[in-house]
């Protein structure tokens, strides 16, 4: 089984030095697109491999690259998306730090295909040694001729920044992004215009999630074809997946695309620890919604988890089990969604907030049964098109599928007015 | 008054931009990295230099988690209050923290050593509870780790 994002990571999880990079082939797939390729041929490259974005929403990558105007004079911009904010989601974590030249490499072949004058990584402010990393890699590859003017004596010019956030959740969404690097607050842009034609003060700007940027090196050595055939199904690659919760052994793996939630949860994450039973699970991060036992034999990819009901989002498991109680655990996400909604628009800021107290009501014993009809209505309120951004809709998958299949927690706390889980916590 | 170094830091700030506001996160970090806390007159110090109103950059600072508007003790506690850590048990640590330090969330303590803050996850949710002291990543945490972990902080 190939492992091609992850498999020169040290065990320790050190960095990989630009040395040992270049040992094991680092670079080279940069020097072939500088010798022998046109930008456009190294788009279409993309295009053909079907890689699919890592960052959550899955878009076609070559295809997003394909709408910059590339006849259009002054700079362009090319950002990698290292925000990583999605309660349990830690899989860029592991790239940022493990690999930091394969996403420098990734985005110079990036930002020469849409012929980018500067980059930037946008980085969490808590990811402090990946911050480090990233600073000695970007350092190093100036030093090797791999950034700056006249790139290995190309025509081709990139400078690169580092950029560190200040945190809120908002900054990874792409065009609240680029407010941030604009050093406005984080709140999104209308779309059209697309950030691929006015962008990062108003430029062509291509954000990518920092695994999908990490493939591109690959592609190029390897081809569309070898892509493909990384995987089980229909989605090309490998996809770094994480479980977190009472399983015996949680982490975060490369495996091929469309490997079952039973194979991840059982084989890799060792099955839930003794004495707890598996509930359900977000498949994606917190703005997923629930699976449940019944899923168990989901092919974890793009279309499997969506016609399952639920999205494949970041690909890092929460598992939900037994002795932890399905309303407390939804209402710790609404609290986030809330604290984190930019306050743009009414639905989201007046309507998580609501979301959140009605659970919290319920929590303490206080609820009544009105209150499920209250819930319902907010993920229909809250839901796709009513609100500026997909922070909302997101908030309102993990509430939605709970209503559905852990109905009764909710009853029952109705009903005995109380919590009825041992372990509340909140 | 911004420091000299305070200046010097933010004009190298300005020659990477293309417009003055643009620097604005970037020069709020700069001085609360001096100050650990952005002060009324430090919003109008920056405002000053970036060429905004006073209003527009705390707009800007009041937005962000970690731009603080309040002082702040000598070392900044985040501990992690999302899903996984909710499953892990976080509740444990933000007890044991609260009976340890004698404060609640938002506050610090009577000898400023230290601001317990509530932070959204910290990406390391195969390792939870977790929690972050100043630059220090704390993994797997037990209530009962707490005391030692503190004692590292003067
Ligand atoms: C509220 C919100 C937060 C997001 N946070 C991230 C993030 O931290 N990292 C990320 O790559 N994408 C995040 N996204 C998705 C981005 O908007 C964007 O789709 C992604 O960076 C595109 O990269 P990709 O095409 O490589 O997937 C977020 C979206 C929303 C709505
Ligand atoms: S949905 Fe929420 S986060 Fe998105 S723009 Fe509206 S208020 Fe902001
Ligand atoms: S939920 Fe606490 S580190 Fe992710």
């Amino acid at each position: 089984m190939e492992r091609p994002l992850t498999q020169h990571i040290p065990d320790s999880g050190a960095a990989l030095h630009i040395r040992e990079y270049e040992a094991v082939g680092g670079y080279t797939a940069l020097k072939k697109v500088l010798r022998e390729m046109e930008p456009a041929q190294v788009t279409t490259l993309v295009k053909d491999s079907k890689l699919k974005g890592r960052g959550g929403a899955g878009f076609d990558t070559g295809m997003k690259w394909s709408f910059v105007p590339m006849d259009m004079p002054g700079p362009k911009y090319l950002i990698a998306n290292a925000d990583e904010m999605e309660p349990g989601t830690f899989k860029d974590r592991w790239l940022l730090e493990g690999n930091p030249h394969q996403l420098l490499e990734g985005m110079i072949i990036a930002a020469y295909a849409i012929q980018a004058t500067d980059a930037f990584v946008f980085l969490r402010w808590a990811y402090k040694d990946a911050a480090r990393e990233m600073r000695r890699a970007i350092a190093d590859a100036y030093t090797a001729g791999y950034l700056g003017k006249n790139i290995l004596g190309s025509s081709f010019s990139l400078e690169m920044q580092l950029h560190t956030g200040v945190g809120r959740y908002m900054c990874g969404e792409e065009t609240a992004l680029l407010n941030s690097l604009e050093g406005k607050r984080a709140t999104p842009r209308a779309k059209p215009p697309f950030p691929q034609v006015s962008g990062l003060f108003g430029k062509p700007t291509i954000v990518n999630n920092v695994e999908t940027l990490s493939w591109i090196s690959h592609i190029v050595n390897n081809g569309g074809a070898w892509f493909k055939s990384l995987s089980y199904t229909a989605d090309g690659g490998t996809k770094i997946y994480g479980v977190s919760g009472r399983v015996n052994k949680p982490g975060a793996w490369e495996l091929p695309m469309g490997i079952t939630m039973r194979e991840l949860l059982e084989e890799h994450a060792g099955g839930m620890r003794n004495g707890y039973r598996f509930r359900g699970a977000l498949p994606g991060g917190a703005s997923t919604d629930f699976l449940t036992e019944v899923h168990l034999d989901v092919k974890m990819d793009f279309a499997g988890v969506t016609a399952a009901g639920s999205r494949l989002g970041t690909g890092t498991m929460v598992v939900l089990d037994d002795h932890t109680c399905p309303v407390g655990f939804v209402h710790n996400l609404e609290h986030f969604f809330a604290q984190e909604s930019c306050g743009f628009c009414t639905p989201c800021r007046e309507g998580l907030p609501w979301t959140e107290k009605i659970l919290w009501s319920l929590e303490n014993g206080t609820g009544v049964p009105a209150d499920l009809d209250l819930l319902e209505m907010h993920t229909k309120m809250l839901g796709p098109g009513n609100t500026f951004c997909a922070l909302a809709p997101g908030a309102m998958e993990p509430l939605q599928s709970a209503l559905k299949y852990f109905r009764e927690d909710f009853e029952q706390h109705i009903k005995e007015k109380k919590c009825p889980y041992a372990h509340h916590q909140h | 008054m911004l420091t000299a170094i305070e200046i010097e830091k933010i004009t190298h700030e300005l020659q990477q931009v293309p417009v003055k506001k643009a620097a604005c996160i970037e020069a709020l970090k700069i001085v609360q990295q001096q100050r650990r806390w952005i002060s009324d007159e430090s919003v109008e110090d920056i405002a000053a230099m970036l060429e905004m109103s006073t209003a527009e950059v705390d707009s800007v600072a009041t937005f962000y988690n970690l731009i603080f508007r309040r002082p702040v003790g000598r070392h900044i506690i985040l501990l992690c209050d999302s899903i996984s850590c909710y499953v892990m048990g976080f509740t444990a640590l933000r007890q044991q923290l609260q009976s340890l330090l004698h404060i609640n969330y938002g506050q610090t303590t009577t000898d400023e050593r230290f601001t317990l803050l509530p932070n959204a996850c910290l990406g390391t949710c195969d390792h939870a509870p977790a929690l972050m002291i100043d630059e220090d990543l704390y993994r797997d945490v037990k209530p009962e780790d707490l005391e030692k972990i503190l004692e590292k902080y003067s």
